[in-house]
C-alpha cells in the first residue's frame, strides 16, 4: 500500500495541453500513472497524448471516473481551477503552480469548507513537487529514478531537498513508501499533520521523515500531533538555520515573522515532542537508518 | 513588496482612512514650500525609507520654523538612515514627507496580517500604541486584541465596534473608529496586502482619529492584479544585487559570509547554507536558480554571486529533477570561460543526467573542485576559503 495514490488511481491533468502540463503528463504516464485525460477549457473533444481533453472537470469525471488531478494552471487562474476540482468532487488535487496570491488561497480553503468532510477534496500544494509512490505511481514532478521502493514515508515542503533526502536514503539501501511535497506557500492545502495521520494508518510505512523549514506554525503542530497520536517514529529536519529574520528565502512562506518560526526554535519544539532530529542535511540516511535499526 | 509611508497613507485615504495633511519633498526648498502650503507653526519632517524604527534613528524631526524644516531636509536628504532593522548599510533617503504636527491625546496600535494558523486575515490592536508590535507582545501582551476575519463576508461592523470599545475609546469616537477599521480592512483585502500597520493610530486633542504612520507590504504574487500598486515600487530602497537577481527571475538574498552559493530549489538552498555553517563556514548568499536552468542562467548566477566582493569561493549544488546536470555543467564551463573568476569553484551535481554532467566538467579545461555529496561539497568549499584566506 501507499498513501494518496497507487497505480490504479485514475488521474486528470488540469492545464493538460500547456507546455509544462504536457511535459509532466508524459513523465507521469511513463512512470505508470493511470492518466485518464485532461482538462483545458475550450479544447474539449480533442485528444492530447492519446487521451481525451475536456472543457470542465465535471465532464472529465463523468466520462473517465477520475479521482485525482494534478494542476499546472498558471497562477492567475489556478485558484479557480482548484475550486472547480473541489466542486466536481475529486478526492485529491495536487497543485504544482508556484506564485498563487495568498488571498486567493485563503478563498480556496474557505470554499472547500462548503463540503462535508467525507466529500471534501484533499488539496496538496500549491507550489509543491506532488506525490510519488515509488514503483506504483507519480502524481507530481519528481524524478522517479531517485526513489527506491520501501517503507519510509516522506513529507516535505521543498522539492529538491526532498530529492536530496530520498537519494541519500536510496544510496543507503533505504526505500520510500510515498513521498509528498506540501509546498512552500504560506497558505497551503494539506499540512504535515494531515499526512502524518495517513502514514500512521498505512501498513507499508514504518518511519516518517518530515522535512520542514522556517516560517509558519505547521511543523510545531505536526510535532505535537506525533507526540500525542503516533506510534510510528518520526524523523524531522528544519532548513534555514542561517536564514535572517524577516527575509523571504525563496518560498513565499519561508520567512520568520513571529516567535517560534526560526529553525532553531522549531528544532527545539521537535525535540521536545520526541521527534528524532536530523542535525545536518547530509545525515538523513544515517538518522533514519538508526531509527529503523532500533525498531528491528 | 514594501511601499513608503506617504504612499500607504494615500492608498488608505482612498479607502476612507483619515490622515494628516502632508506633502512630498525631494529637496530642502520643496520641503520648505510644502511647510508653507500646509500652514500652521510646526511640522514633522519624515524620511521616506522602507524600514521601521525611523524615529529612534533620527529619521523623523519635529520643526518649529520653516528654517528648521529646510535644515532638517538638507541634513537628511542624500544620506543613509541606519535603524535597528536595516543592517549597517541602512537605506538611502531620497524623499521626505512633510506633515502638520498633530495634538495627540491617545496612541493606538492597529495592524492587519495574514495569519497562517487560522489561514485568515487577522486584525491586531492594542491601546499601547507607538511601540513596535514585538515590544507590545513582550511587555504588554494582555493589551493585544485579536479578531479573525471570516473571508466570505469580511470584517463586520460589530467586530470593529467591539475592538473600539475594547480599546477603551470614548463613545464619541467609536463610530469614527469602527469606520476607520473597516476602511483599513478593505484596503488590505482589495489590494492583496500581506501586512498593514497603522502605528500609531491617534485620537487627537479635539477628538478626531488619524493614521499618524502607516506601513503596507503587498503580496508579490498578486501584483499582477494591481498595476497602481506595482507602480509604487521604489528600487532605490532595494539591495542592488537582490534587485538585479529578482528582475532576472532568480531568487537572491545577500548575507554576510564569504561562500557564494548557486543552488536549485529554496529548501535545498537553505539546507546547503546550513551545511556550510555546520562545516565551519559562512554562506554569502541564498540563491535559488529555479527549475529548468539553462547554461545561460547558470552563467548569470555566477556573475551575480561573484559581484559580492566578500565572496572567496563559490559552491554550486544542483539536484536535477526538471533540471539537467549536463546543462548545469555546460553553464559552469561557460561561466568560467567568459567571466574572470579568480577563486575556487566547488561543484556538486546529482540527479538527472549526472554522469553526462560530470563528464563535461572532467573533459573541460576549467579548474573546478568536484564533490559527490552535500557534506563533501560544503567541506571542500570551507577548506578552499580557509586556504584562500591563508594565502
Amino acid at each position: 500500500m501507499s498513501i494518496v495514490i497507487d497505480n490504479q488511481t485514475p488521474v486528470l491533468v488540469q492545464g493538460f495541453t500547456g507546455r509544462i502540463g504536457s511535459f509532466h503528463a508524459e513523465e507521469m504516464i511513463e512512470y505508470g500513472t493511470n492518466v485518464v485525460g485532461g482538462v483545458t477549457p475550450g479544447r474539449g473533444g480533442t485528444t492530447h497524448l492519446d487521451r481525451p481533453v475536456f472543457d470542465t472537470v465535471k465532464d472529465a469525471m463523468d466520462a473517465t471516473g477520475a479521482e485525482a488531478s494534478i494542476v499546472f494552471v498558471p497562477p492567475p487562474f489556478a485558484a479557480d481551477a482548484l475550486m472547480e476540482a473541489a466542486d466536481a468532487g475529486l478526492r485529491t488535487a495536487v497543485c504544482v503552480t508556484d506564485g498563487i496570491p495568498a488571498q486567493d488561497m485563503m478563498t480556496v480553503k474557505r470554499y472547500m469548507r462548503r463540503y462535508k468532510a467525507e466529500r471534501r477534496m484533499q488539496l496538496i500544494g500549491p507550489n509543491c513537487a506532488g506525490v510519488i509512490s515509488p514503483g506504483k505511481a507519480l502524481l507530481g514532478i519528481m524524478p522517479g529514478h531517485i526513489y527506491k521502493e520501501g517503507e519510509v514515508g516522506i513529507i516535505g515542503r521543498s522539492g529538491t531537498l526532498g530529492y536530496e533526502a530520498a537519494s541519500q536514503l536510496k544510496a543507503a539501501g533505504i526505500g520510500v513508501s510515498t513521498s509528498i511535497g506540501i509546498g512552500g506557500d504560506p497558505i497551503n492545502g494539506s499540512s504535515f499533520k494531515d499526512h502524518l495521520a495517513a502514514f500512521e494508518q498505512d501498513p507499508d510505512t514504518k518511519v516518517v521523515v518530515m522535512i520542514g523549514e522556517i516560517g509558519g506554525p505547521q511543523e510545531a503542530e505536526a510535532a505535537a500531533y506525533a507526540k500525542e497520536h503516533m506510534y510510528k517514529p518520526v524523523v524531522g529536519y528544519i532548513a534555514g538555520l542561517t536564514a535572517p529574520k524577516g527575509r523571504t528565502m525563496g518560498h513565499a512562506g519561508a520567512i520568520v515573522s513571529s516567535a517560534g518560526e526560526s529553525a532553531a526554535e522549531k528544532v527545539e519544539i521537535l525535540k521536545e515532542c520526541g521527534v528524532r532530529v536530523v542535525e545536518r542535511p547530509s545525515e538523513f540516511a544515517e538518522t533514519v537508518g538508526k531509527v529503523i535499526d532500533r525498531k528491528a | 513588496m514594501d511601499i513608503h509611508e506617504y504612499q500607504a497613507k494615500s492608498l488608505l485615504a482612498e479607502f476612507g482612512v483619515p490622515i494628516p495633511v502632508g506633502g512630498l519633498a525631494y529637496s530642502p526648498e520643496q520641503a520648505t514650500y510644502r511647510a508653507t502650503e500646509i500652514g500652521g507653526g510646526a511640522w514633522v519632517v519624515k524620511a521616506q525609507v522602507h524600514t521601521g524604527g525611523r524615529g529612534k534613528a533620527g529619521g523623523i524631526r519635529v520643526c518649529q520654523s520653516e528654517q528648521e524644516v529646510w535644515e532638517a531636509a538638507d541634513d537628511m536628504l542624500g544620506t543613509r538612515l541606519v535603524t535597528n532593522q536595516t543592517g549597517e548599510r541602512g537605506r538611502g533617503i531620497f524623499r521626505l514627507y512633510i506633515e502638520q504636527t498633530v495634538d495627540i491625546a491617545r496612541e493606538i496600535y492597529l495592524g492587519f496580517v495574514l495569519d497562517r494558523t487560522t489561514e485568515r486575515i487577522m486584525l491586531v490592536a492594542s491601546g499601547a500604541g507607538g511601540m513596535e508590535i514585538e515590544q507590545i507582545a513582550e511587555e504588554d501582551p494582555d493589551s493585544l486584541i485579536r479578531v479573525v476575519i471570516e473571508p466570505a463576508v469580511g470584517l463586520q461592523a460589530f467586530q470593529a465596534r467591539e475592538v473600539a470599545f475594547a480599546l477603551g475609546l470614548d463613545a464619541s469616537v467609536v463610530s469614527e473608529a469602527s469606520n476607520l477599521l473597516m476602511a483599513a480592512y478593505r484596503a488590505f483585502r482589495d489590494l492583496d496586502a500581506t501586512m498593514l500597520e497603522i502605528n500609531p493610530l491617534v485620537v487627537t486633542g479635539d477628538g478626531r482619529m488619524l493614521a499618524l504612520d502607516a506601513k503596507m507590504t503587498f503580496d508579490d504574487n498578486a501584483l499582477f492584479k494591481h498595476q497602481k500598486v506595482s507602480e509604487l515600487r521604489d528600487k532605490s530602497q532595494e539591495d542592488p544585487r537582490e534587485m538585479r537577481a529578482n528582475d532576472r527571475g532568480l531568487s537572491y538574498v545577500g548575507l554576510d559570509g564569504d561562500i557564494g552559493c548557486i543552488i536549485n530549489g529554496a529548501g535545498l538552498a537553505m539546507a546547503t547554507m546550513d551545511m556550510i555553517k555546520h562545516s565551519g563556514g559562512e554562506p554569502a548568499n541564498f540563491l535559488d536558480i529555479g527549475g529548468g536552468a539553462s547554461p545561460e542562467r547558470v552563467a548569470k548566477a555566477f556573475n551575480l554571486v561573484r559581484s559580492d566582493e566578500n565572496v572567496r569561493a563559490i559552491l554550486v549544488n544542483i539536484f536535477a529533477g526538471i533540471n539537467r546536470c549536463d546543462w548545469v555543467a555546460e553553464g559552469v564551463v561557460k561561466a568560467l570561460h567568459e567571466l574572470d573568476i579568480q577563486m575556487p569553484v566547488v561543484v556538486r551535481l546529482s540527479g538527472t543526467n549526472v554522469e553526462e554532467g560530470r563528464r563535461i566538467l572532467a573533459e573541460s579545461d576549467v579548474d573546478v573542485i568536484t564533490a559527490d555529496t552535500l557534506a563533501e561539497a560544503a567541506e571542500k568549499a570551507v577548506n578552499a576559503v580557509t586556504k584562500e584566506n591563508a594565502a
